[in-house]
């Protein structure tokens, strides 16, 4: 895959404070990548210095193989998403989408072709004529998603364009972005710190922490494989079990409880008498008839349950150390029942305690 | 069992007749604390319109019914005669032309220096808001520190300098003076107004292509009616009402409206035409009354606006 943004060791840092520390990140054309992280992390720095809102302290940014470090940000080839929208209040839609084509002094006819075309595509042709005070947020998205289209840019940026809205346009939202990037398969920088639409759109997840990227993958190796601590506890929820114990001779010793460690595939080898960490999703513990297939079982007493309808939550603890574990809504669970729980280790990540590091 | 329906259903059966309070409370018509509230209305409002009647009333009256006494009571026989002397030829000084001098020397002064500091003043505030540069804050600083200088201490520097550029006893010196003394006031009015637009629109724009000015002229100024009225009537009424800079800077011949009017009222010569002076006092004030009524609420809008948010 030939690439369509490159950013080489950059760094940007305010007085004394570094938010983002020779970072490099190549991604691919037609890539859709997601930067997913807490606030705070860099990611919307990143974000901003690719657009050009932004002046690096140190690095080079490429798009389409072009070193745009210097250039403005209506020279690079972008189009930008807000997540406050930004739609200039007394234009209607109309003048709204055409504003960046009428400042490029581009030709009226050429003008209305693309206005049309982006109406058609977000169908918001009705709504035309009307001020963004009149639109409701999904409609105001939909206006701002439509500004960056217009421009027929090689790069989408979007600044956590869906924190706004309320929950069921989010998920409404979301879907109709993940078809335009079907549909136009342009290269589409997402920024978020909502882990589900990081799973949902990208090709590959950012994940970032103190402007260092953690891991760069795909959503299935994001969840499956984390390389850390940080990123197995910050992706998936309900949170990641984490059982400490010692490591040596293939097994981890949590509190009593011995767990083989044979079939799981090590990253590094572990020396003995490691202190190491067990991560366990909850979906992966086994409860009830399913428990007794599990290389690993044990008989727990139930603290809490949450019907989620489709899917139960339940809250219990292992060798003195809380666990949450998923299960089908079939299986009835009450609070303070004694049930068996399992799970394989295989499937789990090994951690080492002191680095973090995947095992 | 049929406690447990109706709670399953809805409650109260709706045709039942509802007991107890229901809807709107009721309120009484004159209820104490509205009484209150309307009679200290009601006589503050007197209390400042009744100088205004007054002098209406006695503007109207020739100087026989002022002379007759009767302060409070209008005259049965109102003339227009003191408001057209006033106007054309009550002697201001050596000068006997009336007030149309003064008032046409203040709109000189007062149109190019209102439109002149609000320009500069909301461009600057729009760049130190937007476009913040290194040493940004210590130039904002040192502008506020302008405003809070009185007046009188930079008295005799600006006789001196206006007096270098030989503008001194000219309007040039009068607007010039009230462009620049706008500066820190109306600046620090419109970076806090544009301090509380959007940053992420600001943003848009650029990824648009709009530069500086575009970004100024269609994107911030029409989103920006109500401060820019804010700015306007402040500036209006303030160079309007000026004594201060007219009587020192503007020379003889240039006087503004209030400095004229000061003249006829505090002229010593002959009987004093209080109809005159209440006819010419009135004048005076009715550009900024009229800017008032015209924008009152736009004023208000902007105010709030630029309270809340900056």
């Amino acid at each position: 895959m030939d690439s369509s943004v490159n950013i080489r060791e950059l760094s940007v840092s305010y007085g004394t404070v570094k938010v983002l520390e020779s970072l490099n990140l190549d991604i691919g054309r037609g890539e859709f990548i997601v930067l997913l992280g807490p606030s705070g992390c860099g990611k919307s720095t990143l974000l901003n210095c690719i657009a050009g809102l932004l002046e690096p302290s140190t690095g080079q940014i490429f798009i389409e193989g072009k070193n745009v470090t210097w250039e403005e940000p209506k020279d690079r080839g972008i189009g930008m998403v807000f997540q406050s929208y930004a739609l200039y209040p007394q234009m209607t839609v109309e003048r709204n989408l055409s504003f960046g084509l009428r400042v490029a002094g581009m030709a009226k006819e050429e003008i209305a072709q693309r206005v049309a075309r982006a109406a058609e595509i977000l169908q918001i042709q009705p709504l035309l004529q009307r001020k963004p005070m009149e639109l409701s947020g999904g409609q105001r998205q939909r206006v701002a998603i439509g500004r960056a289209l217009v421009r027929d840019v090689d790069v989408f940026l979007f600044d956590e364009p869906l924190s706004n809205l309320d929950a069921k346009l989010r998920s409404d939202l979301r879907v109709e972005i993940k078809r335009l990037h079907q549909r136009l398969k342009n290269t589409m920088i997402y920024v978020t710190h909502d882990q589900i639409e990081a799973m949902t759109l990208a090709d590959r997840i950012a994940i970032m922490k103190n402007g260092i990227i953690q891991q760069l993958d795909t959503p299935h190796a994001v969840y499956n494989k984390p390389v850390n601590l940080y990123v197995a506890g910050f992706i998936g929820s309900p949170t990641m079990n984490f059982f400490k114990g010692n490591i040596s001779d293939s097994s981890i010793a949590i509190d009593t409880l011995n767990v083989p460690l044979n079939a799981y595939q090590f990253e590094k080898p572990a020396g003995a008498n490691v202190e190491g960490v067990l991560g366990i999703r909850p979906e992966h513990i086994a409860v009830g008839e399913e428990a007794r297939k599990m290389p690993v079982q044990l008989e727990s007493e139930i603290e809490i349950v949450e019907p989620m309808g489709s899917e139960t939550v339940g809250y219990t603890k292992i060798g003195g150390q809380a666990v949450t574990f998923r299960c089908s809504s079939d299986i009835p669970l009450e609070a303070g029942q004694k049930v068996m729980l399992g799970f394989d280790p295989a499937r789990g990540s090994v951690f080492d305690a002191q680095s973090g590091a995947r095992l | 069992m049929t406690m447990a329906m109706a709670g399953t259903m809805t409650g109260v059966a709706p045709n039942e007749a509802l007991s107890g309070p229901q809807g709107k409370k009721p309120r009484r018509l004159f209820d104490p604390a509205r009484i209150l509230i309307y009679t200290v209305l009601i006589v503050a409002a007197i209390f400042y319109l009744f100088p205004l009647y007054v002098m209406i009333i006695t503007s109207v009256k020739d100087i026989d019914a002022i002379r007759y006494g009767n302060l409070f009571v209008p005259t049965g026989s109102p003339t227009f005669e003191p408001w057209l002397k006033a106007w054309d030829y009550a002697c201001t000084g050596l000068y006997c032309e009336g007030l149309k001098v003064g008032f046409w020397n203040s709109v000189k002064i007062t149109i190019p220096s209102v439109i002149v500091s609000i320009a500069v003043a909301s461009v600057t505030g729009y760049a130190l808001a937007m476009w913040p540069y290194k040493g940004a804050n210590f130039f904002f600083t040192v502008l506020l520190l302008g405003s809070f200088i009185p007046y009188q201490v930079m008295l005799y520097p600006l006789v001196i300098i206006t007096g270098y550029f030989k503008i001194f006893s000219t309007l040039w010196a009068v607007i010039i003076i009230h462009t620049i003394f706008g500066m820190p006031i109306l600046v620090l009015l419109f970076r806090n107004y544009f301090v509380s637009v959007p940053q992420e629109l600001f943003k848009a724009a650029r990824v648009d292509g709009a530069g500086f000015w575009r970004i100024y002229a269609q994107v911030l100024m029409p989103m920006s009616l109500p401060i820019f009225v804010v700015a306007l009537i402040l500036q209006v009424t303030g160079i309007w009402n000026d004594f201060l800079f007219g009587v020192i800077f503007a020379g003889t011949t240039n006087f503004p409206i209030t400095v004229q009017l000061n003249n006829i009222v505090n002229s010593l010569q002959g009987v004093k035409e209080y109809n005159v002076d209440m006819a010419a006092t009135i004048l005076t004030g009715l550009v900024p009354l009229f800017i008032y009524f015209v924008s009152g609420k736009l004023f208000v809008r902007g105010i709030a606006a630029g309270a809340v948010k900056g």
